[in-house]
């Protein structure tokens, strides 16, 4: 049977909207199941209390400082090492055994299942280096999970950004040092910023490499040294153990506020400081 | 090698000297010698894919960002070989500035477009780049037109203003001879014609060549005209030289005037 390509293009046209569609609408959907359930829960002494009977009562503000404090330490190092990795792939060589071996430990590194490194980070930083459960050892834990991500978004980034800008820079005399600061790095910001952003998120999101690395403690963390516990594993543990269902939504609820409060901010920033003029 | 050492003739800038040049093993360019007169437009014009944009490359060396790409022979600026040992890369690109095919304005305002080389040589008093960005858009006649918007996206111009903002650039580092690679074909006649008196203009100061398809363009605007030609073995060629009213008056030879009479190209 032969269909007519008018109503095939219909047909797969509508498969596609539908498929978009409902993807949306899951998402959504559970957004706004954790909303509902959680935001009636946060209040004042939510956010600024520590966690009090285990989590029964109090809020999560220790929680929520682990959160920043060990992803602040994952980003501050993944980031250098990532994009100075990316322009070095993209920039400073062609392709040849090294760029091969970078790439292949990359995509390797991406591919395995964040647990891996909880145990690794378990292993070689709490014990081997002693660093005992801490904020120093979630971060580095949560730096080499987000290494690859912060690498491949960069690269692709630096890679996008036309050739003639580049030649353009060369052409007026820059040196290759000045062309990658002004010509290539300011086209390149935005999309690595989204990789940045991207792992970022990872790390606030993330449980089963930090619950081996940064510990569950309660308390407010008072150096990277300290132990502590990242709002996704507070509500991890929460709901798990039976402690407080209501808490762990709240507690949800902030995760996706804050991961969407961290994008709107990147963006903003990016827009105001390097992006001008576009 | 006694070039090096000769005094050159006093109208001479630019000048090659058996130049070939190969992109690993497709030989590019082949034998080209020509003097290049300053203070004048020369013309490089030929068929599509005969090597003209590599021949102008040469003059900055842009060729040199290509991998396997490799240059042989002479290639003397006032005189000294560019493609020297000790020769400085930035510095020769700084006095052999270059305008390409589409107006390539970056993503930033007029003015940091504007600054970008005069940044690159270290120039940092605010002072002194603002007195730079005015100057090189007075040359190309633009500063009326952006002097109140010159901290707007330089996108936002006209193409036609955008590619005389490119040339602005260029100048802003204050070169001695520009390269344009067909630096008019995206734009509409009336922009074509501002930029044509804006080079007739620029040629009383600086040395420039250009590479065009245009053959009115070539015989409205050019001193000189190169007739690039490929042979039998793909390569290119220098197929006829000279000034350009002889060459459209009186063509050397009948391939020359195919070309230039739209027979073929
Ligand atoms: N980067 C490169 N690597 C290999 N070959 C190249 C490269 N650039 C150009 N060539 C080849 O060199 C020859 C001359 O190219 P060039 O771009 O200089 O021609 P052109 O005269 O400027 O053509 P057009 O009028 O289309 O711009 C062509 O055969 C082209 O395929
Ligand atoms: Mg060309």
């Amino acid at each position: 049977m032969k269909i007519n390509p008018r109503v095939s293009e219909k047909i797969a046209k509508g498969l596609i909207w539908s498929a978009a569609l409902s993807v949306l609408a899951v998402l959504v959907g559970i957004i706004i199941f954790i909303l509902a359930k959680g935001l009636p829960i946060i209040n004042w002494s939510f956010l600024t209390e520590i966690p009090r009977n285990m989590g029964r009562s109090g809020g999560v503000a220790s929680p929520i400082v682990g959160t920043l404090f060990v992803a602040a330490v994952a980003v501050v190092l993944a980031v250098p090492f990532g994009i100075g990795t990316a322009f070095y792939l993209a920039e400073y060589t062609r392709e040849n055994a090294v760029t091969r071996i970078i790439r292949f430990s990359a995509e390797s590194l991406a591919g395995i299942p964040s647990i891996v490194y909880g145990l690794f980070g378990f292993i070689f930083f709490v014990i081997y280096l002693d660093l005992g459960w801490s904020v120093l050892s979630g971060g580095l834990t949560l730096a080499f999970m987000i290494l690859p991500t912060v690498i491949r978004t960069s690269e692709e980034a630096i890679r996008a950004v036309p050739d003639t800008y580049r030649e353009v820079s060369f052409s007026l005399g820059g040196t290759k040092w000045q062309t990658i600061r002004k010509a290539v790095f300011p086209s390149a910001i935005q999309g690595i910023t989204n990789g940045v952003i991207l792992g970022l998120g990872r790390c606030v999101a993330e449980t089963a490499a930090v619950i081996l690395t940064a510990g569950t403690a309660l308390r407010m963390p008072a150096s990277i040294f300290s132990p502590t516990r990242t709002m996704a594993i507070h509500f991890f543990i929460l709901a798990r153990e039976g402690i407080s269902m209501d808490n762990a939504y709240g507690t949800a609820a902030l995760l996706i506020i804050l991961i969407f409060f961290i994008n709107v901010v990147a963006n903003a920033l990016v827009n105001r400081f390097v992006a001008k003029g576009r | 090698m006694d070039d090096t050492a000769r005094e050159p003739r006093r109208d001479v800038k630019l000048k090659t000297q058996s130049v070939n040049l190969h992109y690993g093993d497709f030989h590019a360019l082949g034998d080209i010698t020509f003097d290049i007169p300053s203070c004048a437009i020369t013309a490089i014009i030929g068929p599509s894919g005969c090597g003209k944009s590599t021949l102008l490359r040469i003059f900055n060396r842009m060729n040199d960002l290509i991998p396997g790409c490799r240059v042989e022979g002479g290639v003397f600026l006032n005189g000294s070989d560019i493609y020297d040992k000790d020769a400085d890369v930035v510095a020769l690109r700084q006095k052999v500035g270059m305008v390409f095919q589409k107006p390539n304005i970056f993503p930033m305002s007029v003015y940091d477009n504007l600054i970008i080389g005069p940044r690159h040589h270290g120039v940092k008093s605010k002072q002194a780049l603002a007195e730079i960005a005015e100057r090189s858009l007075t040359l190309v006649a633009l500063w009326d037109e952006v002097k109140d918007s010159l901290h707007k996206p330089g996108l936002g111009l006209a193409v036609g203003q955008q590619q005389r903002l490119c040339i602005a650039r260029a100048l802003a580092v204050e070169p001695e001879v520009i390269l344009f690679d067909e630096s008019c074909s995206a734009l509409d006649p009336e922009s074509t014609m501002k930029i044509e008196e804006l080079m007739l203009d620029l040629a009383q100061k600086y040395t420039i060549i250009i590479v065009t398809h245009n053959m009115e363009q070539a015989a409205r605007i050019s001193d000189m005209a190169a007739f690039m030609m490929i042979d039998g073995q793909k390569v290119g060629r220098l197929h006829e030289y000279s000034p350009t009213s002889d060459m459209f008056i009186s063509p050397k030879d009948k391939l020359t005037e195919d070309y230039i009479t739209g027979r073929f190209g």
